[in-house]
């Protein structure tokens, strides 16, 4: 037994010592905090961020955005009644992310239509910029990668997905788009700008929240798999081959008159020329009197 | 008499030497379809050389290689509106249903060997060759080659340009893609803007309401058969009005109104037009293989229900859609019926009109000018300054139009706005030719004045001359007497005056009403134009420049720097003072 309660023995020695309760209150003190630090602060973390992402967002938003979209993002009417900057309660985050992170937005100058240019913000300040928006209303959420993706189908199905994705992008989208996604004119200066190389993100939330002149196509007009089958047709345009040679940028009928002319009847009669320019001579040299 | 040269003997006859491989052909040919006489003239055919009387070879040589590719088409392609489900190589189609026009012109595509490069050669041949005929007509008309005796001639290339056009359109529409059902249903709708016979006339060629199922299979008979028939027989029309006619050439030392002087058929010409062939087939070869045209793939089988931006005719077309465009939006509604202005003028009225002017273009101005003698001998643009500004008229408004066709592609290329180009061009199109017209005009009789200059007072030499009193002249020097044939071989304009309204019985002639007109026309059509300069004023013009050259006498010799270089010295060893 004696050598089993050594120790036990020993500590129990000092149990009553006059340090005994310094020392407790330390250890309780010590191992309180330990846990505390370890496992408290993750969940502070949480909600304190959010809070502070919207605050920091707001601060991004009062001095890149709230010119035209108002201090608290309910829009800026001009005097005549137009929009300065539309109301942004209830645009959702979705929004914000399409618009600052192509860089249409903050927006250079006024006109017809805001460019996709060079981004201004950073991630960080997109995602704070979304989550101060977002939080002025319910509307759409950045969606994630499986919603605009079809690595999960198996072959079969993908390949249904881009039959189906195809016909309804030719029937919903080409119109303004055109029919490889090349782009077309839109009234008094406005465009649908060009689809080639826009990430799949990014198609999927301009469908979502319609933006500039694009109408919004809600998950009620076009359910998530067929916003996700449009993008397959597209990625899958784009990784065909160029069958028939180039595509002289994809825009119809205009282009390739353009080149029929250029290069159709402008090379033939530069032949022409050549022709008629080499004439019957029994002498290279010219006859000199 | 010397007879030292006469044979003495008799004993080596004369024998034909025995003819070659291919004189045997030729010779058994001969005496059974008498080539040899038909052939015997034609083969030394003589055709004058320069590059733009070789336009309309363009034209040939591509309407061969639509001839070649389309049979090739034809093999494969299902003229058929029976719905079928597209089960080819083509991923993003597989398992559509679509008609069987598509279905096989997927299937030429993707798995017939050749059948994309053939589709994609035939389609950019159909617009060589009718871009290819536009030129040749523009070449016929600013040289005044359609004067008589070829008015009949113009007559039957305005037609084959026109029959090209609707073979254009009909081949456009028979894949049944996106494309072609869009353009479909625009000519449905072109024929029932036509006011009362319109939806009778629509009804009569869909076999009932659009789309129907008979469309394809009408359109196909068109394409191969009605219009290509049409096609040869004009084109063998024209061409046989071109050796009767004999072509025409460019004025010049030696070439008259009753000759033709260039090289005969046989050798040069056939070389020469047989190696365009082969040019002609090879552009259009790299164009098919290099370039793609109508992907038919990414269009999809037409519906009704889909639409694509860009959706444009083929070029030719393109001017009618640009009028269409730009046409403001008027409809009259009587007793119940509309009546689409919008739609009837641009697209039926005026292409209508446009054709009619085209193919009136030589009786007018000969009816203007009051000219009907023969011409063999070219003008130059710049000799006919009203009629080089009225087809630059045309062309403008021509252009102007085209340009409305593409205003949404010019639009998103050019960051422009497609509600201001419409505006613009609405008011261009009538302005346009009219500015067009006045700097034409203006712009050929100056040409005329300098060519005036250059026969009476020489060309510039660059030389610049001071004289005693220290003026300054550029010395002017004869051109060479070739060229001032060339300039005045053309014809003085002849004004024509009208005949009294009232014989000598003063009865009303028939037709006199016009006469006024006739004669106002008369005189604008060739107001300030310049005549060439009469024997008389030519020679005064030399006794003018020789006095000029005598008293500039004095100053020969004196070494004036640049001076000895006005071509009246010899300038060996001469050289600028103070050169080192």
């Amino acid at each position: 037994m004696r050598f089993v309660n050594r120790s036990a023995g020993r500590l129990s020695r000092h149990r009553r010592g006059p340090l005994a309760g310094l020392v407790l209150l330390l250890v309780g003190l010590v191992t309180a905090g330990g846990l505390y630090t370890a496992l408290a602060p993750a969940q502070a973390q949480d909600s304190d961020t959010l809070a502070i992402e919207v605050e920091k967002g707001r601060e991004l938003f009062l001095v890149g955005c709230s010119s035209c979209h108002g201090l608290n993002g309910e829009g800026v009417s001009t005097l005549d009644g137009n929009n300065l900057g539309p109301s942004l309660v209830g645009v959702g985050a979705a929004a914000v992310d399409f618009q600052v992170g192509t860089g249409r937005m903050p927006m250079a100058q006024p006109g017809a239509q805001a460019p996709r240019k060079p981004v201004t913000y950073s991630e960080e300040e997109t995602a704070q910029l979304a989550a101060y928006v977002a939080s002025l209303g319910p509307g759409p959420a950045i969606p994630d990668e499986s919603d605009y993706s079809i690595e999960g189908l198996d072959d079969d199905a993908k390949e249904a997905a881009v039959v189906r994705g195809g016909q309804i992008f030719l029937t919903n989208c080409t119109a303004c788009h055109n029919f490889e996604g090349s782009g077309g004119a839109m009234p008094r200066g406005g465009y649908a700008p060009s689809l080639d190389g826009v990430e799949s993100k990014y198609i999927y939330e301009a469908l979502l929240t319609g933006p500039q002149n694009m109408p919004s196509f809600s998950n009620g007009n076009l359910a998530p798999e067929e916003k996700r089958d449009v993008i397959a047709y597209l990625k899958s345009l784009e990784e065909q081959p160029g069958y028939g040679g180039f595509g002289m940028g994809g825009l119809g009928p205009v282009t390739d008159g353009v080149f029929a002319w250029l290069v159709g009847i402008g090379g033939l009669v530069a032949f022409a020329i050549w022709i008629a320019a080499h004439t019957t001579r029994s002498k290279k040299k010219k006859v000199t009197s | 008499m010397d007879t030292s040269k006469v044979a003495t003997s008799n004993s080596s006859a004369a024998t034909a030497k025995k003819p070659g491989k291919a004189g045997v052909v030729a010779n058994w040919a001969d005496e059974r379809l008498g080539l040899g006489t038909a052939m015997k003239k034609n083969l030394r055919k003589v055709f004058p050389d320069h590059w733009s009387f070789m336009l309309g070879e363009i034209a040939l040589w591509s309407f061969v290689v639509l001839l070649l590719t389309g049979v090739f088409l034809t093999f494969w392609y299902r003229p058929s509106m029976a719905e079928v489900t597209y089960m080819g190589s083509y991923d993003q189609l597989r398992g559509l249903h679509m008609s069987e026009a598509m279905a096989s012109t997927l299937n030429i595509s993707f798995d017939v060997r050749g059948g994309l490069l053939m589709r994609q050669m035939h389609h950019w041949a159909a617009n060589i060759f009718i871009a290819s005929m536009m030129i040749h007509l523009l070449r016929v008309y600013f040289t005044g080659a359609f004067r008589k005796p070829r008015e009949l001639n113009w007559v039957i290339g305005s037609l084959l340009l026109l029959l090209g056009t609707l073979e254009g359109f009909t081949g456009y529409s028979l894949p049944d893609d996106l494309l072609s059902g869009t353009g479909i249903r625009a000519a449905d709708g072109f024929m029932k803007s036509i006011p009362v016979v319109g939806t009778y006339m629509s009804f009569f060629l869909f076999g009932g309401e659009f789309p129907g199922d008979s469309i394809i299979p009408r359109l196909y008979t068109i394409h191969v058969l009605l219009i290509p028939g049409l096609l040869l027989g004009l084109i063998a029309a024209h061409m046989l009005l071109l050796v009767y006619h004999k072509h025409t050439q460019w004025p010049g030392p030696g070439r008259t109104e009753e000759n033709v002087v260039g090289f005969p058929m046989l050798p040069v010409y056939a070389a020469k037009a047989g190696g365009f062939f082969f040019i002609v087939f090879g552009v259009t070869a790299m164009m098919g293989a290099l370039l793609n045209i109508n992907p038919v793939w990414k269009l999809g089988p037409y519906d009704p229900t889909k639409v694509t931006a860009g959706s444009q005719p083929d070029w030719y077309m393109g001017w009618p859609d640009g009028a269409l465009r730009i046409m403001p939006g008027w409809e009259t509604h009587l007793f119940g019926y509309t009546i689409a202005w919008n739609v009837f003028l641009p697209v039926i009225v005026l292409p209508g009109l446009m054709f009619t002017i085209l193919l009136m273009l030589p009786f007018i101005e000969s009816w203007i000018t009051g000219d009907k003698r023969d011409h063999h001998l070219l003008e130059r643009p710049r000799n006919a300054p009203t009629r080089t500004a009225i087809m630059v008229a045309l062309m403008t408004f021509y252009g102007l139009m085209w340009a409305a066709g593409g205003n949404d592609i010019i639009a998103i290329k050019l960051n422009l706005s497609i509600n201001q180009i419409t505006y613009f061009l609405r008011v261009a199109v009538f302005l346009g030719p009219v500015i067009a017209f006045m700097i034409t005009k203006r712009w050929c009789i100056s040409l005329q004045r300098h060519d005036q200059e250059k026969l009476l007072h020489g060309y510039e030499t660059g030389v610049i001359m001071r004289s005693p009193e220290g003026g300054y002249s550029e010395r002017h020097l004869p051109i060479a007497p070739a060229s001032a044939y060339t300039l005045t071989a053309r014809d003085r304009d002849e004004m024509w005056t009208p005949e009294a309204e009232t014989d000598e019985n003063g009865v009303r002639r028939p037709g006199g009403r016009l006469s006024g007109l006739r004669a106002r026309l008369n005189k604008a059509w060739y107001a300030d134009n310049v005549q060439k300069p009469t024997a008389a004023e030519l020679e005064e013009a030399h006794h003018h420049a020789e006095h000029e050259h005598e008293l500039q006498a004095p100053l020969e010799g004196h070494s004036a720097d640049g001076h000895q270089f006005d071509g009246h010295h010899a300038v060996e060893g001469e050289t600028l003072r103070g050169s080192h």
